[in-house]
């Protein structure tokens, strides 16, 4: 068990495209990091360079009180889950749990208790000497596992190890990942795309865009206080809302309509100097439906929409709206809009809004609804430079 | 249901016939030609009515055949290990390493892969007699390995772009060294392809014809298929039917077994290359 | 101040030199690695092929007489005009177009239904694979001999089927079709397997679809599954046509090129050790090699068949 201190940790490929830009980083003992971001945005690359899979172009990387950079895999006393698993075809179940210790020459008697321990954690105890071949998705994912925790190693690295599995056994997996870490207490820096995975599994979250770190923080912090556009778009699902708006005084006028400023966020506005083009960002849940709480956030701004869509989910009720004028757009929400595929549906065009309601409201498709506007949740941003205008102190 | 399912079956059973037929009936007719005696060789018949052991006997007690069974054996083997050894670098190169020229190798070997083997006949007749390696087993062994290695090249890098990389990674994170990550991992996967290849590559020497009436003149490095075909009977009058069926069948065993035994792995070496790639 | 360079941490741009070296040393190491283990292969594919072919052009442009060496010269393109305005080549060349345009063709068609019958196949797919593999295996010379002695009259099977006294090996058209029924039998099988290859990469599910959408058995084979496996075909025809213009072996055993049934391989091997004419047999090697040159070239531009490539997967 160590800690985990990058410093300025860069990657350039030999081609010259860089992959990571001076990534700082400092991962405490038995602190559970998870890196997210869109594919390309560096993560993996991150993790290979912490496992020693891949050279450090620059920067410093310490595991420990070692500094690593020239340290060969095997010198660092890290493991590593893979996407794929990469369990050894050839070798059974238990071979392939024993594998590392095998290498380190640790004698077969321990190796034996060893793997059996873990098996009985991981509930791989009868499949011990099958082939990988003959397990389920599930259980190869568990080997994978296994095979990473009998060495009890300074660190876990773990890259996009849940993709593979369906939707269902990944939820369980999540949680049994989250178990194991809590009761092992082992460093871990587990690599994900899926911001739902960052958001339940991590102490603390990195969100990654083109080699670069955008924010580091807490899941809450993440969600509450997004430093720009891009963290603010990719975490959080449905995904918050963006629109157009023009600074006019005290109001924001937008495709919703005229959205007032706080005191407070005028001010903010101001001493940023910021431009009068700027882009509002609603999270579904900033919006109420006025029928049912007639009094909450009196002062919010009103206003009246057809529905569209409404999807319920039992608890809640998702209720999508079109907005008027051409949805909002910077090199952010673009990448955003193509990582997660909206782009392909469709739906491009048009401004979709999303709310989330209580389950008890009574909008229904095709017909009008008034909704409030929580202005205390709303985030201003900026567009050119993407950054966060309301919580300038954070950013 | 019942019924549907059972002239299916049928279909399927005559069909599966049809196809053994095919393949078996030359290669019966010629085992059954070997069998037979003298007396009987001309009777036409499809299974011999005195069988007799008299021709395999006869190819045995000549040199002219068994010298020739050990040229053919020992030429294809050492032409097969040295096209395997370096097809097996290239390949592993080709299919993974990035490095200028790569395309520029897989259109070589492509282009050898179309070469017309009587092209190169008279230029090496006349090369291996200046440099004297004309009528020995290297003068074979040369142009064997040459024109296999493109097909080794080929199914190799096609098996190697199969093996999941990652267990690389893995085992150099599981604490291998390079050299410990090869031997445990990488190498226990790659031998499959590598023995299929080899097999592939020895049918490919096996099966020659060309070269080997060409670039040898005597028993000293004559293969099989060439001797053969220069078999002659014991006396002026008598052909050579019955030895040379005999023959044929001492070198076509090898290759059932081949077949048999390997008969996944020989589909899965002929098409790799040509489709995925 | 003096002093403050020879102290002072070296500029950026030296370090930016530095870091851009080893960034591309890892790069460099990998290129180093890729041609070392390459060269082996390469030297001998260069030495075997290259070299001899250039020198194959060297001897056609002599007269080289291997009877009379001493008289050998530079004649220049005169053995080639030789060659080409002889019937001996026009006969040998039109009938290897005829082999390797008929049983090619076949070798499709058959092979086409043998891959129905192994990707469709409810059981006996194991066997029939095998089955299929051992006329692949077989060496030509040993098939060709089955086939010489199945139609030699008072010997084989299959002469007797014929009215006695016909010979058909003795007659060219006869033994050409012979010679096709030996070249088709042994290469089936190859192509088969292609274009099996090519048939499992057929989804499934398209073949549903076309199925719900009303297309029959027939439709479904030539809109869906063809357009589909048209790689496959073209890279097994390629081969194929290649390969079958090469042919030697089987007219060897059979016919030894009597009656006008040699292919350009034939008479290119007669020109050499039976006529001992080097010069000429190595301007008939060389239109040989231009001749296939040619083929790989049109079906490459007609069908713009992708040379199989090497991506390196990471």
């Amino acid at each position: 068990m160590a800690e985990i201190i990058l410093e300025g940790v860069t990657k350039r490929f030999p081609d010259g495209a860089l992959a990571v830009k001076d990534v700082d980083l400092d991962i405490a003992d038995g602190e559970f990091v998870i890196l997210v971001g869109p594919s390309g945005c560096g993560k993996s690359t991150t993790l290979n360079m912490i496992a020693g899979l891949e050279d450090i172009t620059d920067g410093t990387l310490r595991i420990g009180d070692r500094v690593v950079n020239d340290l060969a895999p095997k010198e660092r006393d890290v493991a590593m889950v893979f996407q794929s698993y990469a369990l050894y075809p050839h070798m059974s179940v238990r071979e392939n749990m024993g594998f590392p210790l095998r290498l380190a020459g640790v004698d077969k008697a321990t190796i034996n208790t060893k793997v059996e321990e873990a098996a009985r954690v991981l509930d791989l105890t009868e499949h011990l000497d099958r082939k990988p071949a003959q397990l389920s998705g599930g259980q190869r994912q568990r080997v994978a596992m296994g095979r990473a925790i009998v060495r009890d190693p300074k660190a876990f690295l773990m890259d996009e190890p849940l993709s593979n599995l369906d939707a269902k056994l990944r939820v369980q997996m999540r949680t049994q990942i989250s178990r194991l870490q809590r009761r092992l207490g082992t460093t871990t820096v587990y690599v994900t795309h899926d911001q739902t995975e960052a958001m339940t599994l991590g102490d603390r979250v990195v969100v990654m865009r083109q080699g670069l770190v955008q924010q580091i923080g807490t899941p809450a912090q993440l969600y509450d206080l997004p430093r720009n556009l891009f963290v603010a778009g990719f975490i959080g699902s449905p995904a918050m809302n963006f629109v157009n708006a023009t600074l006019e005084g005290n109001v924001l006028r937008s495709p919703l309509g005229d959205l007032p400023v706080d005191d407070r966020t005028r001010q903010s506005l101001e001493r940023q100097n910021a431009p009068r083009e700027l882009i509002v960002g609603l999270r579904p849940e900033a919006f109420g439906d006025v029928a049912l709480a007639p009094d909450r956030g009196r002062d919010g701004p009103l206003l009246t929409v057809t529905v569209d869509v409404l999807e319920s989910l039992g608890s809640d009720v998702y209720v999508y709206f079109t907005a008027e004028g051409g949805p909002a757009t910077t090199a952010e929400l673009e990448e955003l809009a193509a990582d997660s595929g909206v782009r392909d549906t469709g739906a491009g065009g048009a401004q979709h809004i999303v709310a989330r309601l209580d389950a008890a409201t009574r909008a229904r498709e095709g017909e009008p609804l008034e909704l409030r506007v929580d202005m205390s949740k709303a985030h201003v941003f900026d567009p050119s430079t993407g950054a966060n205008l309301t919580h300038p102190e954070r950013a | 249901m019942a019924a549907v399912g059972k002239t299916h079956a049928t279909r399927w059973t005559v069909i599966n016939v049809l196809v053994v037929l095919y393949a078996l009936f030359p290669v019966w007719w010629i085992a059954a030609l070997s069998f037979k005696d003298p007396s009987t060789l001309t009777d036409g018949n499809y299974i011999p009515r005195k069988w007799t052991w008299e021709n395999y006997r006869g190819i045995f007690d000549t040199s002219e055949f068994t010298r020739a069974l050990i040229n053919s054996i020992g030429i294809a083997l050492i032409a097969t290990a040295i096209a395997v050894v370096l097809g097996t670098m290239a390949a592993y190169a080709v299919a993974r390493l990035r490095f200028p020229g790569k395309r520029v190798l897989i259109g070589m070997s492509l282009l050898i892969a179309m070469f017309p083997p009587i092209s190169l006949v008279s230029p090496l007749f006349n090369i291996e007699r200046i440099i004297g390696i004309f009528d020995t087993w290297v003068g074979l062994i040369i142009p064997y390995m040459t024109f296999s290695l493109p097909l080794a090249i080929y199914t190799l890098s096609a098996f190697f772009r199969e093996i999941p990389w990652d267990l690389e990674k893995a085992a150099k994170v599981d604490g291998a060294t390079p050299a410990q990550a090869f031997r445990m991992v990488i190498a226990p996967l790659a031998a499959p392809g590598v023995f299929t290849t080899a097999i592939l590559v020895f049918i490919f020497c096996w099966n020659d014809f060309l070269f080997a009436i060409s670039l040898t003149s005597t028993e000293a490095a004559r293969t099989v298929p060439a001797a053969i075909a220069f078999f002659t009977g014991s006396s002026q009058f008598q052909q050579p039917t019955g030895s040379i069926a005999a023959a044929a069948v001492v070198i076509t065993i090898p290759i059932i077994i081949f077949v048999l035994f390997f008969q996944r792995r020989i589909v899965a070496g002929l098409t790799s290359g040509a489709v995925k790639g | 101040m003096q002093a403050e360079p020879a102290g002072a941490p070296p500029p950026p741009e030296a370090e930016q030199a530095r870091k851009g070296r080893a960034a591309s040393a890892g790069a460099r190491q990998e290129r180093r690695l890729g041609w070392l283990l390459c060269a082996p292969a390469v030297v001998v594919m260069l030495a075997v092929t290259a070299y001899p072919i250039g020198y194959a052009i060297y001897l056609s442009l002599q007269r080289y007489d291997l009877r009379f060496p001493a008289e050998a010269k530079w004649v220049g393109l005169s053995n080639y005009g030789a060659v080409l305005t002889s019937p001996f080549w026009w006969d040998a060349f039109w009938v290897t177009l005829f082999v390797t345009g008929v049983s090619v063709a076949i070798e499709l068609v058959l092979g086409m239904a043998i891959a129905m019958v192994m990707h469709r196949a409810i059981f006996g797919r194991g066997t029939v694979r095998t089955m299929v593999l051992i006329p692949y295996g077989i060496v030509t010379v040993v098939a060709a001999f089955s086939w010489q002695y199945a139609w030699t009259p008072e010997l084989g099977y299959l002469a007797e089927l014929l009215p006695s006294g016909e010979a058909p090996l003795t007659e060219q058209w006869p033994a050409l079709w012979i010679i096709v029924l030996a070249e088709v039998w042994k290469t089936t099988p190859f192509m088969a397997l292609l274009l099996l290859a090519g048939l499992a990469l057929v989804p499934e599910e398209t073949l549903k679809a076309a199925m719900v959408d009303g297309a029959s058995a027939w439709q479904r084979f030539i809109r869906v599954i063809v357009p589909l496996m048209k790689p496959a075909i073209l890279v097994a025809l390629l081969f194929r046509t290649l390969d079958a213009f090469r042919i030697f072996d089987n007219i060897y055993i059979l016919t030894a090129g009597a009656q006008d049934t040699g292919s350009v391989s034939i008479l290119g091997y007669d020109n050499l050790f039976t006529a001992l004419n080097l010069g000429i047999g190595s301007a008939i090697s060389v239109l040989i090699f231009i001749c296939v040159g040619i083929i790989a070239f049109a079906f490459v531009k007609l069908f713009g068949a992708a040379a199989p490539g090497a991506e390196v997967k990471r």
